[in-house]
């Protein structure tokens, strides 16, 4: 068995509080990312899940724990992560096309002009942002915003993408577009992803795995549902699966009511932080047995 | 703005300046009056003082004589004391141009440290405080003794007075670069300098810009003050010059002079600044 790609181990967030007693955000987390995987991280606001994403991008420091990425613990931003920000964060001064130029010259400085714009262009091909090159990011919608912002992290070819509620901004419509073309270029490129959503139809739309977290504060992950549908789904004929509800409801119940809930009941449960229990709820329990019976089978991969 | 033609504003701005002028024709119309004085006495003070003119302002019409004699000779030079005011101005603009250079060479590289750290920023900030309220000619007896010159000693106090508004503007401007942009630089691994000139200074660049303008008006209210205490040339020295001469026809010229050059500047900075503007 590989090792996987991104592995968190035992991170936790605290701030110095008033007195004595430290505000713990999150604590004692433990999961993992393999390469080619997309995994959504979903919990309620204020359990930490951006911090978790600025930890993983080197942005900020854990106050506890390790991350390791390709086996190396992560200790600052690397160009090998690249992250979308919910924001867009375009620069406002620089055309699209100069937005990823920038992004490009980072990441290999030595290449010529020509090769920049080429490179970039690949890419604004990809966004489908062909024609707006030379605007201004003032000059664009709120979804073209976005998919600079794809089309910048994208370009640098990292080894993970880290995406932090890329598209709470957007309307419905647009929404569903670019959760459809993120879907199409990670297929493409066998990106290796992490999502922060609060989007329990996007997660199921896009995640392999999905990392559930209990409110904070001293949020926990709850436990980690695989995605049981096949990974060809689209936004049109998704809710026709039979493990699409089955996944659903599991995720609203637990968003609802055990979110809340979860940290008194743990402890009796037998719950162990460090291995997060793997649920399937897409599966009808003569499937799950099924399943548990081939050790071999893709999903199970990443559990044992 | 419905129904007003582009044209009101103009046009009203016209109504206005005929209306002054023609206030100002009316109060200072020489009134000929009898002669109030002996016929000796009268000859020797000439006929507008023996008649006891109301007003020795002069009126529009004599100032628009004179600024036309200003405008269509502007470069003569007759001697320390009879220069055209092209010149004159010529001589303020350098001294602003020369003392709002050097400060911007050091305000904008100090501000940006300052902006970029804060501990900096705390350290230095009382000494700004302290001198940013100095009236740059209060730093001119100090100038003229330090520097012994009485035009490098007029340079450096523009470059006084220039300097403060840059600093803590770009300071500011340095300091209040959206996070979201120096994480993206962060991410994308952008070296210092890097960072400092292509994502740090545009994004602060229109603060800055501001700050050069409020020094550039501050610069060009100071020199006038300053060229009078310091006197030899400049547009200063003419207008105070003039009042010895008793010309206030001159004066109002010089005073008209000063206006329009320093609404020239502001322009020009203003232009500059939208240049570097970026819609959000």
């Amino acid at each position: 068995m590989t090792d996987p790609l991104i592995r968190i181990e035992g991170i936790a967030k605290r701030f110095p509080g008033r007195g004595s007693a430290d505000t713990t955000v999150f604590e004692d987390l433990h999961f993992s990312v393999e390469a080619g995987e997309f995994v959504c991280l979903i919990g309620h606001s204020g359990c930490g899940k951006t911090t978790i994403l600025n930890v993983l991008a080197g942005l900020e420091v854990a106050s506890e724990g390790y991350v390791f990425v390709g086996g190396r613990e992560v200790n600052g931003p690397s160009l090998d992560r690249a992250v979308i920000f919910q924001s867009h964060a375009l620069m406002p001064w620089l055309t699209v096309l100069g937005n990823i130029a920038f992004a490009v010259k980072s990441r290999w400085p030595e290449w010529t002009r020509e090769k920049i714009h080429a490179h970039c262009q690949q890419y604004i091909d990809l966004v489908n942002l062909t024609g707006a090159e030379k605007k201004r990011p003032a000059e664009l919608s709120g979804g073209m915003k976005q998919r600079v912002g794809i089309a910048r992290a994208l370009a640098i070819q990292p080894k993970t993408l880290l995406m932090d509620e890329p598209f709470s901004a957007l309307d419905a419509l647009t929404r569903g577009v670019l959760q459809e073309e993120v879907l199409r270029i990670c297929a493409e490129t066998s990106q290796t992803v992490f999502m922060i959503t609060h989007d329990v139809d996007e997660a199921i739309l896009l995640a392999d795995k999905i990392v559930l977290m209990t409110n904070g504060p001293r949020a926990k992950i709850a436990e980690i549902v695989v995605n049981t549908m096949p990974r060809s789904r689209t936004r049109h004929d998704l809710h026709k699966h039979p493990h699409y509800y089955r996944i659903r409801n599991h995720l609203i119940e637990f968003l609802v009511d055990r979110s809340r809930a979860f940290g008194e009941s743990n402890a009796s449960a037998g719950y162990d932080p460090r291995n997060p229990p793997l649920v399937r709820p897409g599966l009808d329990p003569t499937e799950a047995i099924a399943a548990e019976l081939r050790p071999g089978a893709p999903t199970l991969v990443a559990v044992r | 703005m419905k129904g007003v033609s582009t044209w009101a504003a103009p046009l009203l701005s016209l109504a206005i300046l005929l209306a002054f002028l023609g206030i100002w024709h009316a109060a200072t119309l020489p009134e000929t009056g009898r002669q109030v004085v002996t016929d000796e006495y009268a000859r020797l003070v000439g006929g507008a003082a023996a008649t006891g003119q109301k007003s020795a302002l002069p009126t529009p019409a004599e100032v628009g004589r004179k600024l036309v004699e200003h405008l269509s000779d502007p470069f003569y030079d007759k001697g320390p004391n009879d220069k055209g005011i092209g010149i004159q101005l010529a001589f303020s603009i350098a001294r602003v141009a020369l003392g709002f250079f050097l400060a911007a060479v050091v305000a904008i590289p100090v501000g940006f440290l300052i902006g970029m750290s804060p501990l900096t920023y705390r350290a230095l900030d009382p000494f700004i405080q302290v001198l940013k309220p100095i009236s740059p000619l209060a730093w001119m007896p100090l100038a003229l003794f330090t520097l012994k010159d009485s035009s490098v000693s007029a340079i450096f106090v523009i470059f006084i007075c220039s300097m403060w508004p840059m600093l803590i503007n770009t300071a500011f401007g340095v300091a209040s670069v959206r996070k979201e942009w120096l994480n993206v630089a962060k991410t994308l691994e952008v070296g210092p300098m890097r960072k400092a000139f292509r994502v740090i200074l545009p994004a602060a660049a229109p603060t800055i810009m501001t700050g050069m303008r409020i020094s550039v008006g501050i610069a060009w209210l100071v020199i006038v003050a300053a060229e009078m205490l310091v006197g030899g040339t400049g547009i200063g020295y003419f207008v105070w010059n003039e009042w010895n001469n008793l010309s206030i026809a001159n004066i109002i010229s010089g005073i008209l002079a000063i206006g329009l050059v320093g609404m020239m500047l502001d322009l020009g900075l203003a232009k500059l600044t939208k240049l570097v503007t970026f819609p959000e």
